[in-house]
């Protein structure tokens, strides 16, 4: 895939902040149609990244490519293309729900109805309250609906489901879904390594501003990763990490059977991502 | 255009929503020119050449009004929304720099055309004040007024730290302004210290040029001298709007 093919292309982005390297010479490419996740704890570069891409920042170094051009050159015909939620809420305290949504669609030529926005982000019912009267997820949500109002082909959204409870989040995590239905393309930040497992098709993972791994979510809990076996043996925990856990379970069993012994609190775990997020992730 | 008109209804309904920006910025001068208008609207400022107080006190609350509208109010305004993220949001939208800022001006004199009409119309009624003879002059200093002071309040803007700040930063700088530069008392009783300042003031010159034309009923060019000293400082403001305007809050 050519640059010019990719939804997003970067390629050596550099960005510092005086002596603090905040990016340092990153590379990736998202498909068109691609949910991608970057992940990363806070300070990692996440928020920079992003914001280079969507035109906020300029960047020391490399090449950007959003949508077939250098967001820092923007034009009112590529801002109709994006969408943005950005990482805290940014709303008019004094309007309604659907209030907001209008006035942002008013800034499109072909925007999505506000009306089925408001349902597809789950505040049809607060749809006529002010925004200071919505909760902070609420509002959050509002965020998101602001950000898909405009019908954009490239959405990013970040950090975008900070301080939901958990049923919200999944209505979030089903908007997304929906979008990626649509054939849109998202660029999601989060520390959140469900969410990324649950919506991503790729992610990367970010620490002091460089990419230390990329892939599928399962690329990255797969391959040559060590899978634990915990049992108990004569009143102690053993724990064992091994590459081949079908052929080490297969001893032990053995063993056990042999002796006529239960294998007591056996447990086999595959790594989860966020074991693997906590292995990149640790200094 | 329609983005244009879209932007101005939006600050419109923004303005008038916000109930206690549009008391302080709004009714305020309303509410003082009915006061003080009642106080001492008949008695004759010897200052002014035994001028009535009425009419002086009216142009008086129309710079009093540009002062709170579209230079604190403004500057407030903006200071929240830059450091509550809305500036920065609507940068990612289609809609163009130059159109939202427009838009905010335009809605910025809409409110300030409003609240002079209802004091010209309260002097009027209330105080038996008579319109202004030239009204081309009359529509010319609201424009200057609107176009200068707005340039000072987004000039301000880059100065102001915090939301939390802004409003006792801007009543700091304004509330002093407009009694130092005589929108209710004649600047000419003043003790030599406050006459100097009032002297360097955009305010006092504003003032000036509101009570030729109002009261009386000369040309806005007729002192041009007052003319350039507005211009000179709303341009000061705008040179420090260019410099120091930011779309995005400032981050820690």
């Amino acid at each position: 895939m050519t640059a010019a093919e990719a939804a997003v292309a970067v390629h050596g982005l550099r960005k510092s902040y005086g002596h603090l390297e905040a990016v340092r010479g990153i590379d990736f490419t998202i498909r068109p149609g691609e949910v991608f996740g970057l992940l990363g704890p806070n300070g990692a570069g996440k928020t920079t990244t992003v914001e280079i891409l969507e035109g906020y920042r300029k960047r020391d170094a490399g090449t950007v490519q959003v949508l077939g051009i250098d967001p820092q050159r923007a034009t009112p015909a590529w801002r109709e293309r994006i969408g943005v939620m950005l990482q805290s809420s940014s709303l008019y305290p004094n309007l309604t729900a659907i209030e907001s949504l209008r006035v942002f669609a008013g800034y499109y030529s072909k925007p999505r109805n506000p009306e089925e926005v408001v349902d597809l982000v789950g505040l049809s019912e607060k749809r006529d309250t002010r925004v200071r009267k919505l909760s902070g997820g609420q509002q959050r949500r509002l965020d998101l609906g602001i950000a898909l109002v405009g019908d954009p082909d490239l959405i990013f959204l970040d950090e975008p489901t900070t301080g939901f409870d958990p049923g919200a989040r999944r209505a979030a995590w089903d908007t997304v879904r929906g979008l990626r239905e649509l054939g849109k393309t998202i660029l999601l930040t989060t520390h959140y390594l469900d969410e990324a497992e649950q919506l991503a098709d790729r992610v990367a993972v970010l620490r002091d501003g460089e990419i230390v791994r990329e892939g599928t979510p399962s690329d990255l809990t797969g391959g040559a990763v060590e899978t634990e076996i915990r049992y108990r043996r004569d009143g102690r925990d053993i724990v064992e990490r091994t590459t081949e856990a079908t052929r080490r379970l297969n001893e032990l069993t053995a063993e056990a059977l042999a002796r006529g012994e239960e294998l007591e609190g056996l447990e086999v775990r595959r790594p989860t991502l966020e074991d693997i997020y906590l292995e990149l992730t640790a200094e | 255009m329609s983005l244009l008109g879209h932007e101005v209804r939006t600050e419109q309904t923004l303005f008038w929503r916000n109930r206690e920006a549009a008391f302080f910025t709004f009714l305020l001068p309303i509410i003082f020119f009915v006061v003080f208008g009642s106080i001492y609207g008949d008695s004759h400022i010897k200052e002014e050449g035994g001028l009535r107080a009425a009419p002086f006190l009216e142009a008086g609350m129309i710079g009093y009004g540009v002062a709170s509208t579209a230079f604190a109010g403004l500057a407030i305004t903006m200071v929240i929304r830059r450091e509550g993220g809305v500036l920065k949001r609507i940068r990612a939208t289609p809609l163009p720099s130059w159109t939202y800022l427009v838009a905010v001006l335009v809605s910025t004199f809409v409110v300030f055309v409003i609240e002079a009409a209802l004091i010209i119309t309260i002097g009027r009624l209330l105080f038996a004040v008579p319109f202004p003879h030239e009204p081309f002059s009359l529509i010319a200093v609201l424009v200057l007024g609107a176009l200068a002071f707005a340039a000072m309040g987004l000039g301000l803007t880059g100065y102001v730290r915090s939301a939390e700040g802004s409003s006792a930063v801007v009543n700091f700088i304004y509330l002093p302004m407009a009694i130092i530069s005589g929108t209710f008392l004649s600047p000419e009783g003043y003790p030599p210290f406050l006459k100097a300042i009032a002297e360097v003031l955009p305010l006092t010159y504003y003032t000036r040029l509101t009570r030729n034309v109002m009261v009386h009923h000369q040309h806005l060019w007729s002192d041009l001298g007052a003319v350039g000293v507005v211009l000179l400082w709303g341009a000061i403001g705008l040179i420090a709007a260019i410099r120091g305007f930011r779309w995005e809050p400032r981050e820690g």
